[in-house]
């Protein structure tokens, strides 16, 4: 360090670059943010580590060792089963978030200043409501006494009511639902950096709407399409609560598995092993797409 | 539309008409999709009928009822205190920390950035079940104090980045300024740049309260019966089905999540 710059004296004339540099009092001040991430992030994802390789006795207390038969039980067909059906519905609901929002998000990013503004309200006031409102209005709809049931019934097209709640095209819906503006959002960010003259180009030297679309338009798009993939698929993997309203006990997903060993099972070690492939599973997609979406911006 | 469609419309005029209007014509039956759940949960709050098939005439009887429902409020309280709490507390953690990782170079600033993007794209139920077992093992009895601590660690970091963003544009030249003239560092940072942030700093600060204020799922993990918040109880009243309060009370939602939509667009215009 330069001992000219004493810390008393106002930094005025010192170089630039040591300036910039960070002495005790800045790292000082950086102290409690630092702590702050160790103490409640990287220090509780180490305990659930360890958590993970414990064992617990008949009173559901937590004994210190090291096993990895919390990780054996993981590997039963039944947990595996859960994970497996866990990704395809957060990997459907993310197909169907991408088809249904796509063209969505492109009407939105061509339509003018004015129009684009409203629409985009039009999103964030979705995006903004609790989850929580939008699933429970998603049972006021859907219930046996419900009013999807209500209408069809009175139409006269169904004559006793449908079972709609509590199975797995609700939970769908509901997580479609849930997650839609999520999508919305960052591929909208993508088509509206567009360059209108690119489109114009390929039309010009005679591409057709579909090959327009399949060779320009979804490529400048894939950054936006992998931005929401991230915000949809990875949260929906382990989302329980709409899973819990909307499709009962009749399909658990993972995330119910895990709240259901710290809740009511009490099998915390097992809650932490299933916790940590669940872990991997988030770092080794969000890796997966990050990496892919480097390689189309590059 | 762009004059690129109108010139491109010359070459292909059917087809180019018949796409845009597929387009707007899916965006609206979106829009619908989106809308139509919303809107009946508010249309039936005034229902008379406790079913939500039939109308069976007006009532603000649901809205009584969930004023006159003292575990609800009480939830309330205590989601608006959590909220106000964490709100603080994030802005001062992000906004401090997005300047001095702007401000100066520390050793290690790419793993410090790293390491406040993980709260944000960690799957909630992992953070909550590993604050669970770290409350736990640290002996802290689950409460305010500990839903106050998971919702700070998943709402300063959108302080911070929306901070980050803005100091990119900010002129250098006017700390330095300050400096010249005989300012110390913490007066150039809280008499210069902390204004021109205020935009960012609202907007973080939104962000986090609006987080906060809908958080269920860290919650249910890091709560006690005494601190149960909004989310938890209303997740809580939905499991068992329906129930008109919950309608009332989310019609309340709705309205207040859309003016604070359109009070931060009318900020954002302000701040242009």
């Amino acid at each position: 360090m330069d001992p000219l710059a004493s810390p008393a004296a106002p930094d005025a004339k010192s170089l630039p670059s040591d300036h910039r540099r960070a002495r005790w009092r800045a790292w000082l001040l950086l102290t409690p943010m630092v702590l702050w991430l160790v103490a409640f992030v990287v220090v509780p994802t180490a305990i659930l580590l360890v958590y993970s390789f414990c064992e617990r006795d008949e009173l559901g207390r937590v004994v210190f060792s090291f096993t990895w038969e919390n990780y054996q039980r993981v590997l039963d067909p039944v947990y595996l089963r859960i994970f497996g059906r866990s990704i395809g519905y957060a990997a459907l609901t993310t197909v169907i978030c991408v088809v249904v929002g796509f063209p969505v998000a492109y009407c939105i990013g061509r339509a003018s200043e004015a129009w684009r503004q409203r629409l985009l309200l039009l999103v964030m006031v979705p995006f903004w409501t609790s989850f929580l409102i939008r699933t429970y209005a998603w049972i006021t709809i859907l219930k046996e006494e419900g009013l999807l049931n209500g209408a069809l019934s009175a139409l006269s097209i169904v004559h006793a009511p449908l079972d709609l709640l509590y199975t797995p095209s609700a939970v769908v819906i509901g997580l479609v639902y849930a997650y839609l503006p999520f999508m919305i959002l960052p591929i909208y960010g993508s088509v509206e950096k567009i360059d209108g003259a690119l489109i114009e180009a390929a039309h010009d030297l005679g591409a057709g709407p579909l090959r327009v679309f399949t060779s320009v338009i979804i490529p400048l798009t894939l950054p936006g399409i992998a931005a929401g993939t991230l915000l949809v698929f990875v949260p929906a993997i382990g989302m329980f609560a709409v899973t819990d309203l909307l499709g009962g006990a009749q399909v658990p997903l993972i995330g119910n598995v895990i709240q259901n060993q710290f809740m009511q099972a009490r099998d915390w070690p097992f809650g932490a092993a299933l916790g940590m492939v669940f872990m991997l599973l988030f770092a080794v997609s969000y890796g997966l797409i990050l990496r892919f979406r480097r390689e189309e911006t590059a | 539309m762009p004059s690129s469609d109108a010139s491109s419309t010359l070459r292909l005029p059917s087809g180019l008409r018949t796409r845009d209007f597929l387009i707007g014509g899916w965006t609206a039956l979106v829009f619908v999709f989106l809308y139509v759940p919303i809107i009946v949960l508010v249309a039936y709050s005034f229902n008379a009928s406790r079913l939500n098939v039939l109308w069976s005439g007006f009532t603000l009887d649901w809205y009584v009822r969930v004023w006159d429902n003292g575990p609800l409020l009480r939830a309330a309280q205590n989601s608006l205190v959590i909220a106000c709490i964490s709100t603080v507390l994030s802005v001062v953690l992000g906004t401090s920390g997005a300047w001095l990782l702007h401000r100066y170079r520390f050793r290690g600033a790419g793993g410090i950035q790293t390491l406040t993007a993980i709260p944000m794209v960690m799957p909630e139920i992992l953070m909550g079940i590993s604050l669970l077992i770290f409350f736990a093992s640290a002996g802290l009895s689950l409460g305010f104090a500990t839903v106050v601590i998971g919702h700070v660690t998943f709402s300063f970091p959108f302080v911070l980045v929306a901070v980050q963003a803005r100091l990119r544009g900010l002129d250098p030249a006017l700390e330095e300024a300050a400096l010249d003239l005989g300012a110390t560092p913490f007066k150039a940072f809280w008499l210069v740049i902390v204004p021109c942030l205020r935009p960012a700093i609202v907007a973080g600060g939104l962000m986090a309260f609006s987080l906060s204020w809908d958080e269920l799922i860290v919650t249910f993990f890091t709560t006690n019966a005494s601190a149960a918040t909004l989310p938890i109880r209303v997740f809580g009243m939905a499991k068992v089905g329906l129930n008109p309060m919950l309608n009332a009370l989310s019609a309340i939602f709705v309205l207040a999540t859309a003016a604070v939509v359109l009070f931060s667009a009318y900020v954002r215009r302000l701040a242009r």
